[in-house]
């Protein structure tokens, strides 16, 4: 069951990473379905930790980018995608928002959601029971998801992501300067 | 001078992973069900992933410890039996029970499996822990964080039983297996069904100018400001508007973390056998790096150097940590 929470105003993000003009995100998607495809593959006992709640959508939102990703992940029917922050997003029964390399981190298992709850970093709206499933399931995965990711595309892909964790960490940086 | 165990938390096979390869001495963790003090939904392990993880630990040298840390309501008492069978069956090296019946269970049926006393036992007297010594055969007391080290030393020279104090996580001073305010509020028992808040019963809500609410059940329990640090959504953690304050404030216990760090070596001389990290529903991120920090506090201790105690508030709740009653009763 899909119980919506009221979709906030769209907006371009918060502290938007300097190089990452508006994205034609049709070329994202075959990206993000491969690696849905690939963490799914590789682990496929991570989705008993979702329980019901392996049907629902989940929205992800890294606050300094200029989309957010829609998520639902369920084995039999996956849904991975990129939507442009611009529009009403559609709906799902949770928001989990943060800047876009904590919530890399976070994913990677380098950071503790928890931690990052208390010091507000990441925020967590609609049900938090999904959430906290996604995050134990998640969790679970032993190697590092973004790594491996970054390794499908090979040096191309590692290259990437290492941009995007420097530029993540320079606009925390600028973020901590400026208050 | 013994050197304490660093017992240490996993909710999931990969955070046990993490735990052992931090150099955890003993990792404790529960079933997927009520048997635990940390039933929360998708944590924890089931059966086959428990025999796959004893024995990644057995090969690392660590011990695995099986939470049976709640009270089996009337009728339904066999799912205790049948976590306890499984944890003799698997291998597992103690059991940690807070209930009578349970403990009579173990030590009747499998006479061989070591029984620690839960901290849900609130077990803190000499007559009542000897009492569970003598009539189920109890190895270890986990001591409710209530004592100071004064008063650990003094129990440790009057019991007949190890002794387990925990020096990182939660700070929960309620007396814990007897709390109900959870209960109270959601209908759900953390003593009977395992779960203080069930994440079912929490909602978040944020408000326009940053602040964000925290409801239990439908109460309004704390609210943060924008720039606030936040807290557990627990009820004893909740800030309330009292007769005795003009404004809300926390009228149980404050969002902090017990960091018992620079205490290790006084708890040492006070002759604790083993040292508790909470946290089972944290991620391995946590476990990886409160483990990695503890073991190398305590080895540099028994080795006889200053230990360095690496900065860990970032993961304490409401990024502020305190000795708690270890250090003094005065503790807010």
């Amino acid at each position: 069951m899909t119980s919506h929470i009221t979709p906030p105003r769209p907006s371009r993000g918060v502290g938007a990473l300097p190089f990452t003009p508006p994205l034609p995100l049709f070329l994202l998607q075959p990206v993000l379905n491969r690696i849905v495809r690939k963490i799914a593959a590789e682990n496929p006992d991570m989705f008993a930790r979702l329980g019901p709640h392996r049907h629902e959508h989940f929205l992800i939102d890294p606050t300094n980018m200029p989309f957010m990703l829609y998520l639902r992940p369920d084995p039999d029917a996956l849904d991975f995608r990129a939507i442009n922050r611009c529009t009403t997003p559609p709906p799902h029964v949770a928001r989990i928002s943060g800047s876009f390399l904590d919530l890399l981190t976070l994913m990677d298992a380098e950071q503790d959601g928890d931690a990052l709850f208390f010091s507000r970093d990441l925020i967590v709206t609609g049900d938090t029971e999904a959430v906290v499933c996604l995050r134990n399931a998640l969790d679970d995965v032993d190697e590092p998801i973004a790594e491996s990711v970054a390794d499908m595309f090979g040096p191309p892909g590692r290259a990437a992501l290492n941009a995007l964790r420097r530029a993540a960490e320079n606009a925390t940086k600028r973020k901590e300067a400026q208050s | 001078m013994i050197k304490p165990e660093l017992i240490c938390p996993a909710g999931t096979p990969a955070a046990l992973r993490s735990a052992v390869d931090a150099g955890a001495d003993a990792v404790y963790c529960g079933f997927q069900n009520e048997t635990n003090a940390r039933n929360f939904v998708g944590l924890n392990f089931t059966d086959a992933e428990l025999e796959k993880s004893i024995q990644y630990a057995h090969d690392g040298g660590t011990k695995v410890l099986i939470t049976l840390n709640t009270f089996p309501p009337a009728g339904k008492f066999d799912l205790w039996r049948q976590a306890a069978d499984t944890a003799a069956r698997l291998g597992a090296d103690a059991c940690i029970v807070a209930d009578i019946a349970v403990a009579e269970y173990i030590q009747r049926k499998h006479p061989d499996m070591r029984i620690h006393l839960s901290v849900q036992a609130a077990a803190s007297s000499p007559e009542a822990i000897e009492y569970y010594v003598r009539e189920f055969g109890v190895k270890r007391v986990v001591l409710p964080r209530i004592m100071t080290v004064g008063e650990i030393k003094g129990l440790v020279e009057e019991i007949p039983c190890e002794v387990e104090t925990f020096i990182f996580g939660n700070h929960g001073l309620m007396v814990e297996g007897r709390c109900s305010l959870t209960n109270y509020v959601t209908g759900q028992s953390t003593n009977m069904d395992g779960a203080c808040s069930p994440a079912a019963c929490v909602k978040y809500e944020r408000a326009d100018d940053g602040s964000m609410s925290t409801k239990l059940g439908g109460y309004m329990i704390d609210r943060f400001g924008p720039n606030e640090t936040a807290g557990y959504p627990t009820i004893c953690k909740g800030r309330y508007r009292a007769d005795p304050r003009e404004d809300g404030y926390y009228a149980f216990e404050e969002p902090i973390s017990l960091n018992a760090s620079t205490m290790l070596p006084e708890l040492i001389n006070a002759g604790v056998h083993a040292f508790k990290i909470e946290g089972r529903q944290r991620s391995r991120a946590y476990v990886k790096k409160v483990v990695g920090a503890f073991r190398e506090a305590v080895d540099a201790i028994m080795a006889g150097q200053e230990p360095k105690l690496a900065d860990l508030v970032a993961l304490t709740e409401g990024q502020k940590q305190t000795e708690g009653a270890l250090k003094t009763k005065k503790w807010r």
